[in-house]
């Protein structure tokens, strides 16, 4: 099972190599991994996606909040959430396939972000799904280049996740 | 890691980042730090040369060091403190952070590291402390600024100290130790994002209680964090009001007395027929402070198929240790000690007595198991067994002495045969198993305690790595008494070689050993070899006289002999080996 877990984390050198070193040392995995600091400019947010059984899982998040410089740590995905990942794709856009690459974009409300006469650079933000399902539907030659930030969650309604 | 700082006191001394470092520990308390000088703690041997009430031990290797300072904790309770420089002196204490690590030692580990600008130079003696250290601390902290210090090590002990325990090392950078600062040491700290739980859930405590009056075949499992919880009280005052039968892990021998007839000995790998099968048997288990780990219950499949109607309650103050390798119903996340008289209180005002018939019944099977008598051996032998010389070490120490051990054979005979009553007297490294470290754990432990008897059961391969702590013990007058369990074999591994490896003893024969008798005769010690049973008792004897002599007894052991029983790796608890089997 896929889980979405949030995470704050002190803003201290080391802690997120606190938090990678766990999952590498206990075998867990990692499918995404974003971090950046907070609105409280001492703590960091980390969201992690990983894949694992419901014991791995809660093992997963119990060894999270032994380490020290965690403060608190939820599964988003045992409740209401939103996930959003963003990507830039690079694609060759020449010839009659440059007005099809538009017409896809639009379709994915991608944005085109940077343009020469032979590739477009698009924007895309969504689900993890929406933006594989936007790679599918292009032509695979047509790919230049990806990146995409991993995912970022938050959940839904008024509650809020803080220290 | 926010704090809230108490207001400094105005009258702060202006003192080095050295004397700093220094300062916090006789704040703490600290009597013994345990190190070895270099480069990058110049200052801060500067600053315990000028001081007396910190008293520093000098080892011979920074292994050395770790590993006093950890028998010091195991034994008092209290966090053994070690100091050693950087690069190689920070390597070389890896392996005994690691092994304080995994048995959850409170330890506060002093490194010095290069000077500030110097970091990530590739600086002569430099190493990445805090990433090296990183998977075997609880914490650990680099110092960049001086103005940090004192805050940062009060954080370290409190750290060490609180919840789970276990080593947390504080770098210090040279320059850090030479500039100056205020110093003022809090009374306390809090961490927002530590914030280990003590007290129980009484609605769970209560399920918990229901659950033992129920059983019809209960047992009692009790680990190391009865130990480290300081339990054993309760522990004990709960099995004997119950009368159940209660197992120690390892870690946890002492921790309900062994000379109780409700004591079924040790389970796990090398636990007896009686412990093992209880285990696998009961209706009812209650796991206090131990963690179900592969040597203990073998293969997790196995035990949850052993009994399919058990139910298990776990207490532990890490909650990451219940439902790790084996689901528990009644999850008890808290202080042992605490959650044990919350227990203990509800049992006592409890209408509901346990089913006596049940409980007859139950201890009838478990004395059919008890009558295999998994532990005898050949006591008629012309070969000294070293079962004997452990039987004949608890007969002479009248059962108080402080035992500390290496890894192997020798190690399971003591953990068998040495009848613990008593909490922190059994020394050894359970989790991690580390050779070499029965001699430095002694030296910590006499420390403590100059009065009582310490002895150190080893083998001849163990000992020889850390055997150059003999010189520390002369140096300061540590009389301890070394057991060698001389078999001229590294037993446990040719043991596991002979049972699953088609008696092909590879690399496992202790060629060219030492005269171990002159060679603690060359560090001023005494030396004694014995090779007869008939020997064993008076030479045991002559060594606890010699009050303020280290007495080093190379006991010349049947080379054959193995441990039993024995449950082979990844098989289930009730698959013992035993010696009649063979
Ligand atoms: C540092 C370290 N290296 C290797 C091992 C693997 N090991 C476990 S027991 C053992 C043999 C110990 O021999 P000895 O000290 O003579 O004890 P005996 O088993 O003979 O009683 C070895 C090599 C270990 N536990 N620790
Ligand atoms: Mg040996």
């Amino acid at each position: 099972m896929r889980h979405i877990l949030s995470i704050l984390v002190e803003n201290e050198a080391g802690a997120l190599s606190r938090v990678a070193g766990l999952f590498s040392a206990r075998g867990y995995n990692i499918e995404s991994l974003t971090v950046a600091p907070t609105e409280d400019e001492t703590m960091s947010r980390m969201t992690i996606v990983t894949t694992g059984s419901d014991e791995v899982v809660e093992q997963i998040t119990k060894q999270l909040n032994k380490l020290v410089d965690v403060v608190k740590v939820v599964d988003l995905s045992e409740g209401r959430h939103i996930e959003r990942e963003l990507m830039l794709v690079k694609v060759r856009a020449s010839g009659k396939d440059r007005e099809e690459m538009k017409r896809t974009a639009d379709i994915f409300r991608g944005r085109i972000i940077d343009v020469t006469d032979k590739s477009y650079t698009i924007e895309l933000t969504g689900t993890t799904d929406k933006l594989d399902a936007f790679l599918e539907a292009l032509d695979k030659g047509a790919i230049l280049e990806t990146v995409r930030t991993g995912v970022s969650g938050i959940g839904r309604g008024e509650w809020v996740l803080k220290a | 890691m926010e704090l809230k700082l108490p207001p400094l006191a105005e009258t702060g001394e202006t003192l080095t980042g050295a004397e700093i470092a220094i300062r916090c520990l006789q704040e703490e308390g600290v009597e013994y730090v345990f190190g070895y000088p270099g480069g990058a703690v110049l200052f801060i041997y500067d600053a315990i040369f000028n001081q007396k009430k910190v008293k520093h031990i000098l080892v011979r290797h920074e292994q050395g060091a770790l590993h006093a300072a950890d028998g010091y904790a195991r034994a008092t309770g209290r966090p053994g403190v070690a100091l050693v420089t950087s690069g190689p002196g920070v390597t070389n204490a890896v392996t005994g952070i690691a092994t304080a690590y995994m048995d959850s030692i409170p330890l506060v580990v002093i490194t010095g590291q290069v000077p500030t600008r110097a970091i990530g130079e590739d600086a002569f003696q430099e190493c990445d402390t805090v990433g090296i250290t990183r998977p075997c601390v609880k914490h650990n902290f680099l110092v960049k600024d001086v103005n940090e210090l004192a805050i940062t090590i009060k954080k370290a002990f409190h750290i060490a100290t609180t919840g789970r325990p276990g080593p947390v090392l504080v770098d210090i950078p040279k320059d850090v130790s030479q500039q100056s600062a205020r110093f003022h040491y809090p009374d306390k700290v809090h961490l927002r994002s530590y914030a280990p739980v003590a007290k129980g859930h009484s609605g769970q405590i209560k399920k918990a209680m229901q659950l033992l009056l129920e059983a019809k075949r209960p047992m009692i499992y009790v680990g190391g964090g009865a130990v480290l919880g300081e339990a054993s009280h309760e522990v004990t005052e709960l099995v004997r009001l119950l009368d159940f039968p209660c197992t120690n892990t390892l870690m946890g021998l002492g921790s309900f007395p062994a000379s109780d007839k409700r004591f079924v000995g040790m389970l796990g790998m090398h636990g007896t027929v009686e412990a093992n099968m209880a285990m696998q048997n009961c209706d009812v288990l209650l796991a206090v402070g131990a963690r179900f780990d592969d040597r203990v219950i073998g293969n997790p499949a196995h035990f949850a198929a052993g009994s399919a109607s058990r139910k298990i309650v776990h207490i532990d103050v890490d909650p990451s240790s219940i439902s790790k390798r084996v689901r528990v119903d009644v999850p008890i996340v808290g202080h042992v000690k605490d959650v044990l008289t919350e227990l203990l209180a509800l049992l006592k005002a409890a209408k509901e007595k346990p089913d006596a018939a049940a409980l007859a019944a139950w201890w009838d099977q478990i004395g059919a198991w008890r009558a295999k008598d998994c532990l005898k051996y050949d006591r008629a032998s012309k070969i000294i067994k070293p079962q004997f010389v452990i039987e004949k070490l608890w007969e002479i120490t009248k059962g108080g002495a402080y035992v500390t051990s290496d890894v192997g054979q020798h190690q399971m005979w003591a953990a068998q045969f040495y009848r613990f009553d008593k909490p922190r007297r059994w020394i050894n490294s359970g989790g991690l198993g580390t050779m070499g470290v029965g001699l430095p754990y002694a030296m910590g432990v006499k420390l403590a305690f100059p009065k009582a008897d310490v002895a150190c059961v080893t083998g001849e391969a163990s000992i020889q790595m850390c055997i150059q702590e003999l010189s520390t013990c002369k140096q300061y007058h540590l009389p301890v008494k070394v057991l060698n369990l001389n078999n001229r074999y590294m037993g446990m591994v040719r043991q596991w070689q002979e049972f699953f490896h088609g008696n092909r003893y590879s690399e496992s024969y202790m060629d060219a050993l030492p005269d171990f008798v002159k060679l603690a005769e060359a560090y001023g010690h005494v030396g004694m070899r014995i090779e007869k049973p008939a020997d064993v008792e008076g030479a045991i004897r002559e060594a606890f006289a010699l009050k303020d002599r280290l007495v080093f007894l190379d006991i010349i052991t049947d080379q054959t002999e193995n441990v039993f029983p024995m449950v082979p790796g990844g098989k289930g608890m009730s698959e013992m080996i035993l010696a009649e089997d063979l």
